[in-house]
């Protein structure tokens, strides 16, 4: 019987040799129980030097970035450009299932651990690699941060304000979109190698990741009707047609701001949704701020296709009007008791007061000793029958399992280890 | 053909709209089979999204379901309303491996397809659910909408300038980002099911798999009680690092300055290399201080040049540049096709269409099969007679009473 702290991945073991653009491979597979190592240089990954910092005190061991997304890893150092550091990585290699690296194209192979060598002395080994653009075509040595990716994706064009400048996200988010494909990519090889019994090489390419994810208004209006989208911000246009079919569009916005934030409401007209539009206008009503347009207005003749920009911004207005007098708390509030399809933006504070995620036990008590903290985590990222998807341990200190892996599993000597210390390998 | 390893997989797909099919697409990529489920008064949502071939709002004409099905799949009408219809949907999941559904909780369980059913009839059956808020708690009956979602997710909080509500997210980010989380789970699942037999649970909230990716600023509020406050384009480490406009008409480029040697390279490139030295300028914490300035003189170079040249001439001298690209420029980009990311596929109704793809990433040793999107009960024969072994006169019989 498998015990309920057991994930589905158990008996694989992944080496993780990615920075910040691929900490999330390695964390996924650690919350399936895989057997995670994350090698860090001597001295500690550089993404330790990631924000935000514990208590704002800026430590490699106290990045919160770090601690987030290395969960569910073992922590051992080693340095694979030197002699030793690359004999012991081998030795690695011949127990380890899935390597996932994010280093340039080529690197790996320049040590002589790249995917064609290693496979020599492991054929069931699989690597995955995320790169910005690929390990092959005319762009794999652009220098590839993520606001560059988003851009040449096509996501950046369509985001941020019509009246600005493009937008990229201020927290980066671009490698997600190759990072969690990496991992799909190897789960497949891993499922292949049960039939097979070779493993196979995973070029995970972040460019695609999020070229997939501008979707099909983007990547279909260009070739099909020479139509570029653009970006409109907070509003949504809205398609009309006029009889000799030219297509314009009114502008009805999305998200509004409201007291203490931004909310987000459109009111749709079909069937289902009326009682959640009229429950808004209802209520804009009775606090007396509802213009003689909407006051007046008859949903089930309402067509978004056809109605002037005018009395639509009488509509809107009155509703822009009514959030700025609440704040976001009160809005979700008002709007679940009366059935209104309506929600706030987000920010993290809004995400810990969301009932429904105490409920459903989201949030995870992680015990930091060498802290002397408790802190609260983002816990499973999806819910499981069998086995759980959990956080087991916390993010390693730096080279915390080195005698664990290096004496224990690997069987080097207590003298070894301090040699190789000293001489900055591990 | 060189055998794919989700042979011989068989998935019953009650999923719709767009977090549950892209959930499917790769598993379909490497050999399973799909069997989906419409009926055609209650087919897929996405069929009702436009865009549409040559405007016109029709279940057969939608690009946007044809974007979600690039897996192939056979497609069959099932009407679950009708008794008959749960039984024969009950003799489809003797076939399946996987059972897969994005409703909101309650359709399943009205259908008699809970878990717990699903399980008598067949033992080690994996059961694959999301929707927005999970299967549990007081939300669990609410449907989704991706707006809805890049909202609750801080998505949209993310993509905003410090000065204003936040611009958001183009469209149902979180669309793209839950079923990468689904896909991982469900191989996971297979793999786990081929060594122990057992069939597996997945419950997926669409909302708490987003907010994964926001750990880092989870945690700045658990621990230090400091809530996201968004910086637009810029970025704590970097200067200059924005988006700067350039020559013609609403033109782009981004540009990305980590190091002091890049910085040096980025006045070379725009002729000032005496800037480099400029004591307003000369080190990170410099150029962060007087960050206004510099976006301005950055930018009166960009906006002479065309985008291309921007990133052409700064990539050349290792600084990290990219065209903000527009749909004509993803179209002709070199290096998506060099991925050949984009395929066409011939559509019975809307014809060719160019914008199919494949898979995200590339395997080395094994090739991925693009299907095209199906027709309302395009395989109600091939399902309903070969595989579930209907006689002509049964089938007939199921169409008469309106089951099929």
């Amino acid at each position: 019987m498998v015990e309920k702290s057991e994930g589905m991945l158990s008996p694989y073991r992944v080496l993780d040799l990615t920075n910040e653009r691929g900490f999330i491979a390695g964390k996924i597979l650690g919350d399936l129980g895989a057997d995670v190592i994350k090698i860090e240089k001597p001295g500690g990954d550089t993404a330790r030097r990631l924000g935000p910092f514990y208590h704002d005190i800026p430590h490699p061991e106290k990045s919160l970035y770090w601690m987030g997304f290395n969960t569910n890893k073992r922590g051992i150092t080693l340095d694979i450009e030197t002699a030793d550091g690359q004999e012991i990585f081998r030795k690695l290699c011949g127990k380890a299932d899935i390597i996932v690296e994010s280093f340039d194209p080529g690197y790996l192979d320049s040590l002589g651990l790249g995917y064609a060598a290693l496979k020599e002395m492991n054929p069931g080994i699989i690597m995955a690699s995320i790169t910005g653009f690929g390990q092959t075509g005319p762009y794999k040595d652009f220098k590839a941060p993520d606001n560059v990716l988003w851009a040449i994706s096509g996501l950046g064009y369509v985001h941020g304000d019509a009246d600005r400048a493009p937008l990229s996200p201020s927290y980066p988010i671009s490698y997600f979109f190759s990072a969690m494909q990496a991992v799909i990519g190897a789960l497949i090889a891993l499922y292949q190698r049960g039939i097979t019994s070779k493993g196979q090489h995973v070029d995970a390419v972040t460019l695609l990741g999020l070229a997939w994810a501008t979707g099909p208004e983007v990547q279909g209006l260009w070739p099909l009707n020479k139509e570029i989208i653009k970006r409109s911000g907070r509003i949504w246009p809205r398609p009309q047609t006029s009889p000799d079919g030219e297509v314009t569009y009114i502008n009805v916005p999305l998200t509004y701001p409201c007291k203490d934030g931004g909310v987000k409401f459109f009111p749709f007209v079909e069937p289902g949704m009326i009682p959640s539009t009229d429950g808004l206008r209802q209520w804009v009503m009775e606090e007396g701020m509802a213009s003689e347009t909407l006051k007046n207005v008859d949903w089930s003749t309402w067509n978004w296709a056809t109605v002037s920009q005018e009395t639509a911004d009488e509509v809107t207005g009155s509703f822009a009007r009514f959030f700025m007098n609440h704040t976001k708390a009160e809005l979700w509030k008002g709007a679940q008791e009366r059935g209104i399809q309506l929600y706030p933006v987000f920010t993290p504070k809004d995400m810990l007061d969301f009932p429904q995620l105490d409920i459903r036990e989201y949030w995870q008590e992680v015990e930091h000793p060498e802290l002397g903290a408790t802190i609260t985590y983002p816990g499973a990222f999806t819910k499981l029958g069998e086995g759980s998807c959990e956080i087991r341990r916390r993010a390693p200190l730096i080279g915390e399992h080195n005698e664990e892996i290096y004496i224990n599993e690997l069987g080097l000597s207590k003298e070894e280890l301090m040699l190789l210390k000293q001489a900055n390998v591990i | 053909m060189e055998s794919r390893p989700f042979e011989g997989i068989n998935i019953l797909d009650f999923t719709w709209t767009a977090t549950g099919p892209f959930t499917l697409n790769p598993l379909a990529f490497y050999g399973a089979n799909i069997i989906k489920v419409e009926w055609r008064e209650r087919y897929d949502a996405l069929r009702s999204l436009g865009p549409f071939k040559d405007g016109i709002p029709e279940p057969e004409r939608s690009y946007y379901f044809s974007y979600s099905q690039v897996g192939r799949r056979y497609n069959i009408t099932l009407n679950m309303s009708h008794p008959k219809g749960i039984e024969l949907a009950g003799r489809l999941v003797t076939w399946a491996d996987i059972v897969a559904d994005s409703y909101a909780t309650g359709t399943m369980e009205k259908w008699g397809l809970d878990y717990e059913n699903l399980k008598k009839i067949k033992p080690d059956i994996i059961m694959f659910r999301t929707c927005m808020h999970g299967h549990t708690g007081p939300l669990a009956r609410q449907h989704g909408q991706g707006f809805i979602l890049t909202a609750l997710s801080g998505v949209d909080a993310i993509i905003s300038w410090p000065d204003r509500t936040p611009a958001g997210a183009f469209g149902a980010l979180t669309d793209f980002i839950a079923p990468q989380f689904n896909t991982i789970c469900l191989i996971a699942a297979l793999d786990y099911r081929r060594r122990m037999g057992k069939g597996q649970y997945i419950d997926q909230s669409q909302h708490e798999a987003a907010m994964q990716l926001m750990a880092p600023l989870i945690l700045d509020y658990t621990v230090n009680n400091r809530d996201f406050t968004p910086n637009g384009n810029r970025l704590d480490y970097a200067a200059p690092h924005g988006i700067y406009r350039c020559q013609g008409n609403d033109r782009w480029c981004a540009i990305a300055v980590f190091t002091d040697e890049e910085w040096e390279k980025l006045c070379e490139v725009i002729g000032n290399p005496a800037l480099a030295g400029d004591p307003r300028f000369a080190t990170l914490l410099d150029r962060k201080q007087n960050e206004d300035q510099l976006d301005r003189i950055v930018e009166a170079w960009t906006s002479k040049h065309s985008p291309e040249e921007v990133m052409r001439l700064m990539q050349a001298s290792g600084v990290a540049a990219g065209v903000v690209a527009n749909g004509k420029d993803q179209a002709e980009d070199p290096q998506l096709a060099h991925y050949r990311f984009f395929e066409e596929r011939e559509h019975p109704v809307t014809g060719k269409i160019p914008f199919y793809h494949g898979p995200c990433f590339r395997l080395s040793d094994a090739d991925y099969e693009i299907g095209r999107a199906t027709l309302i009960g395009e395989h109600n024969e091939y399902v309903y007679t070969e595989l579930l072994g209907l006689s002509d006169d049964e089938w007939a019989g199921l169409v008469a009473e309106g089951v099929i």
